[in-house]
């Protein structure tokens, strides 16, 4: 199989023609942290946005919103799978089980019982320029996650 | 239009075959043994043997820092930096005097924009290069970010307010408001010649008249127009001309900013160091004549000699041939993508005052994946917004896929990239 098919799985094209998660949403519950962060890639012009919110150490609710390409409108569709009601120690590994397979070269067997659909994402690590793609719905997180951490809570 | 129409001006495949061989890269293969078929020359052109082999002989034999020392070698670096000078200047009809060398076409910019800031501080000589609040700077929505942010960055150290001209759903400058947008408190209008997205051409003269009549300084972004059709800049009339050497065969490293010669020798430096002065004391110094004041350190020698070797390359060819050659491969690509289902080109469809330069959006492909399984086929070209964010904007798509022909491509490396460009319609199941 080529590389660029190796890349373009049939699991990606399906999360970005229908992505999961995809909306910003007010999240259910009130009197809980919430903070949203918003990635551009200055390269192409893709961009996300995702909205976090934290009851104590857990991430009960993240959605997004976002146009670019099949690489990163699929991982921010992944992505959701992959974090929404996990504690953040487990929103961490899955970041950084998911930030060392893409930018391993190909060098890096991905954890499949960490990153479910997230190891379709192997291939990009082959496509150095692509990296930035599959990994800007993820810096998004962080940084929504960091500032609802350090968000004060909402009064009831 | 019939098959001849379409040949004529061509290069015929001899010639172009023998063009093609004077291009080291272009005999390479890319991504599992594709033919590469580079269509990424509005990014940077591929160079010509005869450019690597100048830079090399001039390092092998005469290399030296230019304007100092008294040896051999270092009188012989001189003397090829400065026929570079005359070389650049003849391909583009400038007095050899008028001729600044720059990093690019970036910086060339960025010399005009940052010398008119440093006005402030000189003495009454420069008075028409200082800017203030009231005052107004012109540009227009079709700019690469080059000829776009250091005017943004002007406008704010100075306090002017910057202006600009529209474009139109055709992708041609909008100069239905031209006497409103350019005034009397413009200082400076600067535009594209060609642009690097649309392949517009724009006209100079109306613009040129409108800013002559209030006394405006003209700057034209030449990047795309130089390396592709023969250009005077004497014969523009304009004030400021930049360009790159490295979009015309040139080595990257090394741009030109030529002005006339009087306004050259009125604007403060923006630069300062060695090579650029007159007389330094502890105290302060002054500067020598341009085109020195405005190429402080040691300056890109090698570039320089590469540069004129591209000049001469593109002289010996004639650039109304590949103006020519250029034209009719457009309208060859024109009608081949445009015969795609879905695929829509962003500016003129016609080949009037257009040069080599066709962006595209396919419907249902991100540019950026459609990049990619071009270039499982071998295609190089462009995609994003090409350093054009806000003409993007203008046309309410955030990226597109930019094929950008020159003189060593043709009939056949757009036949692959249309055959690449239905491949990944089937492939990302939009056909």
């Amino acid at each position: 199989m080529a590389a660029v098919e190796q890349m373009y799985q049939e699991i990606i094209l399906d999360h970005a023609k229908r992505p999961h998660g995809r909306g910003l949403r007010e999240p259910d519950r009130s009197g809980l942290r919430t903070a949203e962060a918003h990635h551009v890639n200055p390269t192409c012009g893709d961009e996300v946005t995702v909205r976090a919110q934290l009851d104590g150490d857990r991430l009960v609710d993240v959605s997004w919103e976002g146009q670019g390409c099949s690489i990163s409108q699929a991982a921010a569709s992944v992505l959701s799978d992959l974090v929404a009601g996990r504690p953040l120690s487990d929103v961490l590994a899955r970041y950084d089980a998911f930030h060392a397979m893409v930018t391993g070269r190909g060098t890096v067997q991905p954890d499949e019982s960490l990153l479910e659909d997230g190891v379709a994402f192997a291939g990009v690590a082959r496509y150095p320029v692509r990296v930035k793609c599959a990994l800007l719905p993820w810096m998004a997180l962080k940084d929504a996650v960091a500032r609802a951490a350090a968000a004060p809570e909402e009064e009831n | 239009m019939t098959a001849t129409a379409h040949t004529t001006g061509l290069l015929d495949p001899v010639e172009l075959d023998r063009i093609r061989a004077d291009f080291p890269i272009l005999s390479r293969t890319v991504r599992d043994g594709r033919r590469l078929v580079y269509l990424d020359s509005g990014a940077t052109s591929q160079k010509p043997a005869c450019v690597l082999d100048a830079e090399r002989e001039y390092y092998e034999r005469h290399n030296a820092a230019v304007h100092r020392g008294a040896h051999q070698l270092a009188e012989e670096a001189t003397d090829a930096y400065e026929a570079a000078r005359a070389t650049v200047a003849g391909f583009v009809g400038a007095a050899v005097g008028e001729v600044v060398f720059t990093k690019n076409a970036t910086e060339a910019i960025n010399l005009v924009a940052y010398s008119m800031s440093n006005a402030a501080y000189a003495g009454e000589e420069a008075a028409r290069f200082r800017l203030g609040p009231g005052d107004e700077v012109v540009v227009t929505e079709m700019e690469h970010h080059a000829n776009l942010v250091p005017w943004q960055e002007l406008c704010r150290r100075t306090g002017a307010t910057l202006r600009w001209l529209g474009v139109t759903p055709e992708g041609r400058l909008d100069l239905s408001d031209l006497d409103r947008v350019v005034t009397p408190r413009t200082r400076v209008v600067a535009f594209v010649h060609q642009s690097n997205v649309l392949g517009t051409v724009n006209p100079v003269a109306p613009v040129l008249r409108r800013a002559r009549a209030v006394g405006a300084l003209v700057l034209v972004d030449a990047c795309q127009s130089v390396p592709h059709h023969p250009v005077d800049v004497t014969a523009l009339g304009v004030d400021f001309v930049a360009f790159s050497g490295h979009k015309m065969l040139g080595p990257s490293g090394i741009g030109v900013l030529w002005g006339r010669r009087e306004l050259l020798e009125a604007m403060p430096p923006f630069l300062t160091g060695g090579s650029m002065i007159e007389v330094v004391r502890m105290e302060s110094s002054t500067y020598a004549p341009p085109p020195q004041r405005f190429e402080a350190g040691v300056p890109m020698t090698a570039q320089a000699v590469g540069l004129a070797s591209a000049c001469d390359y593109l002289s010996a060819l004639g650039m109304s041939t590949v103006a020519a050659h250029e034209e009719a491969l457009t309208v060859y690509a024109l009608e081949a993508l445009g015969d795609v289902p879905g695929l829509h080109v962003l500016g003129p469809t016609d080949v009037v005052d257009r040069g080599a330069t066709v962006a595209f959006s396919v419907e249902g492909i991100h540019p950026h994946d459609l990049g990619q399984v071009l270039d499982d086929r071998g295609v190089a070209v462009r995609v994003g917004h090409h350093c054009a964010w806000p003409l993007h904007r203008r046309f309410g798509v955030p990226a597109s896929t930019r094929a950008s022909l020159y003189l060593y491509n043709g009939t056949d490396d757009v036949d692959v990239l249309v055959e690449a460009v239905h491949h990944a319609r089937r492939f990302f199941g939009v056909a």
